[in-house]
């Protein structure tokens, strides 16, 4: 590019400081972290029009486009539908600290809902882990509780 | 709908990192390509679709700062915010309202920002996001569901990123060509089981422009229209637990709206050439289900039985993909730019030989939530 003397360096310029956000978690997503503080199970909401229960709860059922209110309590254990051992570096948007790898991201029909919850499985050996298979929630104790989604700390397969 | 065609394409290399250049500046070399392609100056643009997006910018309302390089001054322009087939999508809305003529210009630096943290972003912040899930582990999930479903297996996948690194070699705007065998791709560092290194496309840098115009300034003399046979695009669930990842339901129903169009009741008789979005391996054969190619968990067989190579009766993706070069935003736009100069017979060594209609498709979104099908033909 340059028409006359010697190519200039290329040069870079870094922004470290993250973007911070605020979110509201809402009406029905903070009744979901509470039911797992009080009463250390998940709960779900149902669709009166095709009858789908939902976990986490939300306002809406897209196939429907109707209102949900009915809160459906469901248990702690589900079903593992698909499953993947991550081995690169996540960054967790929290903190911005790298998390140990490998870990185990799972696909999970729990038991009572008819969509899918996605968590980690507290198994790091592909060859261990079988779609299909039961699990459990484990839950941190009360008073580590935060309110968010690492309130459940990873669901143990279940023999 | 009334007619209008694809008149003007270009595209830049697609490469790792592009220090000599800052965004706006891809933005304006793929314009003025663009419009040399049509035999246009930047005066016979009316209208303008930018596309991009904030978190892969690092700025607010990206779309602002490329106005200028797309010779957007003064005129009516717009930003879509997803892949490069809806931002046509959306400037053929807008040629079909009436303007003659619009400019659609698509940039992304994968080099720029981190990509784990811009695809983590995809995600709900409530519940999904602090478990570090991004576009390689939904990926990685969505293939245990796919290869699950169909008893699909690992080395069948991998002939996909054999076949798609192979084509690249023939072109010259490719990131990734390569050589390579089934067994080298087996052999590759895992990413996330089961998705292995070259199952996995690379981080690129890169812009492309199309220019489509109405009938009448498309037959003018001296352009080369690719006419827009058929369009469509589907969307389903945001939530990946809410959809069934081995089932593209929202791809079949775009590629049935689009093949109604089109008048096409066979694609794999009736198309001559795809260009699909894959920029994970096992992507390529279960957009091709959702395409109509073939039935659900047969497309995984079709790179060995010869189908969709060079050669094959309906060779996918001769430009060697997502796989060889993945501009985010980007790499839609460049499969529909590929699928005009297969038509045009202008692809140089990756042309397939007499192709007439050829069929380009996008997607947005984790796993392919929404995608965008296009047809077009050398006849109008």
């Amino acid at each position: 590019m340059e028409k006359n003397g010697t190519p200039v360096e290329r040069l870079e310029i870094t922004f470290k400081h993250p973007m911070p956000y605020e979110w509201s978690i809402g009406r029905y997503g903070s009744r979901f972290f509470q039911e797992i503080r009080e009463k250390r199970r998940f709960i779900g909401i149902r669709c009166d029009g095709c009858g789908s229960v939902y976990v986490p709860p939300r306002r809406v059922c897209g196939p429907c486009f109707r209102e949900l209110t009915e809160l459906v309590p469901l248990s702690d254990t589900g079903v593992l539908t698909a499953f993947s051992v991550v081995n690169y570096p996540f960054i967790d948007p929290a903190t911005g600290e790298l998390r140990p790898i490998p870990y185990t991201y799972g696909y999970i029909r729990l038991d009572g809902a008819d969509n899918i919850f996605s968590h980690l499985i507290n198994e790091k050996d592909w060859h261990k882990i079988k779609v299909g298979m039961r699990v459990r929630a484990v839950f941190k104790n009360p008073e580590e509780m935060e309110g968010n989604i690492q309130d459940i700390k990873y669901f143990d397969l279940l023999p | 709908m009334g007619k209008a065609a694809i008149v003007g394409v270009a595209q830049t290399k697609y490469e790792r990192r592009k220090k000599d250049q800052i965004f706006a500046d891809l933005v304006f070399d793929v314009t003025r390509e663009a419009l040399a392609d049509a035999g246009m100056t930047i005066d016979d643009i009316e209208s303008v679709v930018t596309v991009s997006n904030d978190f892969f910018d690092g700025r607010t309302i990206s779309g602002m700062a490329v106005g200028d390089a797309c010779g957007g001054q003064d005129k009516n322009i717009s930003t879509v915010s997803g892949d490069g087939t809806f931002g046509a999508f959306y400037g053929l809305m807008r040629v079909l309202s009436g303007f003659r003529t619009t400019l659609v210009v698509a940039h992304y630096k994968g080099s720029e920002g981190s990509v784990p943290v811009t695809t983590n972003g995809m995600f709900d912040p409530l519940f999904h996001r602090l478990l570090g899930v991004d576009a390689v582990s939904s990926a990685a999930l969505q293939a245990n569901v796919y290869m699950n479903r169909h008893g699909v297996t690992e080395e069948e996948i991998a002939a996909v990123s054999v076949k798609n690194h192979g084509n690249a070699l023939n072109n010259p705007y490719a990131q990734v060509p390569l050589r390579i065998t089934v067994a080298d791709v087996m052999a590759s560092r895992k990413i996330a089981d089961p998705l292995k290194l070259l199952d996995c496309c690379p981080v690129s840098d890169g812009a492309a422009a199309v220019i489509i115009a109405d009938e009448e300034t498309a037959k003018r003399g001296g352009r080369r229209p690719a006419w827009v046979k058929g369009v469509a695009h589907c969307c389903e669930d945001y939530l990946l637990g809410d959809r069934d990842l081995a089932d593209p339901a929202a791809l079949r129903a775009a590629a049935a709206k689009a093949y109604a169009m089109a008048g096409i009741e066979d694609p794999l008789s009736e198309i001559d050439v795809m260009e699909v979005l894959e920029p994970f391996s096992y992507m390529e054969p279960l957009w091709l289900e959702g395409l109509g190619v073939c039935r659900p968990g047969e497309g995984a067989s079709l790179v060995e039985r010869g189908v969709t190579t060079m050669d094959g009766r309906l060779p996918v993706n001769p430009s060697g993909g997502a796989l060889s070069a993945n501009p985010i935003l980007v790499a839609g736009l460049a499969r529909l730019v590929e699928a005009v100069l297969q038509v045009r017979g202008e692809a140089g060594a990756r042309q397939i030989k007499g192709a007439k209609t050829a069929l380009a498709h996008g997607f947005n979104g984790p796993c392919g939530q929404s995608h965008c099908v296009w047809i077009v033909g050398a006849e109008g």
